[in-house]
């Protein structure tokens, strides 16, 4: 468990050294561009921790199954914390590009959505007694928000925003200088192994804490000291 | 250093960003940590009490 913790440390470093000193500044935007260091790694994986939860809660409610609840409770507030993040940095950088903090555009707004279920799931969870039934509860929650992962995701081509389009493509490539584009992969799996490691720890907790009364937390060595 | 720290003017934009975000990413484990260390303490707090409960009672063993 801990090598998620020691891989992410590794490639944040190396993505910062890469972001800050290999990559030009660049042509438009100068020195102001390296916040998309931090941005994009930051708005991609609030997407996807939210489909990972999505993941989980189809299989709690299909199989019914005790662990899948817990992963949903220990990836909800990382998931919170990087959409939070994408809007905050999102803020720092379109103040001096586009000279406001914040506009009600398609992808920012659909990014706030996310914010906010995020947070709801977190509420509706915590406020249910019985952790089962809030898992159920919760879970449907989830599952009907993921609606919006493709609206953020596509918000950029289907509405008319002052949000920049994609500038990498699984089709047509990458339109940005290679070792911005490499600096930014590695940023991003690094936040991916720091939100694996992080989960991971959490969950632990949270399996304890739902599984007290039982004979194999009792007789756990880190509880009988 | 000064240079690098000047961001090209973009200094508060750019500080501003990775700052949050290193704050964020350094308290969240610290929250984790503590988290975990309270869940233990709690749990074998439980876990004591209510083996006390069944030495008193073994009738009431779970």
């Amino acid at each position: 468990m801990p090598w998620f913790s020691v891989i992410s440390v590794i490639l944040i470093l190396i993505g910062l050294y890469m972001g800050f000193f290999v990559a030009p500044a660049d042509y438009k935007q100068g020195e102001g561009y390296r916040i998309i260091f931090v941005h994009v790694p930051a708005s991609w994986m609030s997407m996807f921790i939210y489909l990972v939860m999505a993941f989980w809660a189809i299989l709690g409610v299909v199989f019914n199954t005790r662990v899948s609840g817990m992963m949903v409770q220990a990836l909800a507030p990382t998931g919170a914390m990087f959409t939070f993040l994408a809007l905050w940095t999102g803020a720092f950088w379109g103040k001096p590009m586009w000279g406001a903090w914040w506009v009600w555009d398609a992808r920012l707004t659909s990014e706030l959505i996310l914010f906010f279920l995020y947070i709801g799931y977190i509420a509706l969870h915590s406020s249910i007694d019985d952790n089962r039934r809030a898992d159920r509860a919760s879970a449907i929650l989830v599952l009907v928000g993921v609606v919006n992962i493709p609206i953020i995701y596509y918000s950029v081509k289907w509405w008319n925003t002052l949000h920049q389009g994609a500038s990498i493509s699984l089709k047509s490539g990458s339109s940005m200088a290679s070792t911005m584009l490499i600096a930014m992969l590695i940023m991003t799996l690094g936040f991916w192994a720091y939100s694996i490691a992080i989960a991971l720890a959490r969950v632990r907790s949270i399996i304890l804490e739902r599984e007290r009364d039982t004979r194999w937390v009792s007789e756990l060595p880190e509880i009988n000291q | 250093m000064k240079e690098f720290l000047n961001m090209g003017g973009y200094a508060l934009y750019v500080w501003g960003s990775f700052g949050m975000t290193a704050l964020l990413m350094l308290v969240e484990p610290l929250l984790v940590h503590s988290r975990r260390k309270t869940t233990l303490r709690r749990v074998s707090r439980l876990v004591r009490s209510k083996s006390a409960q069944s030495l008193k009672n073994p009738s009431a063993n779970i």
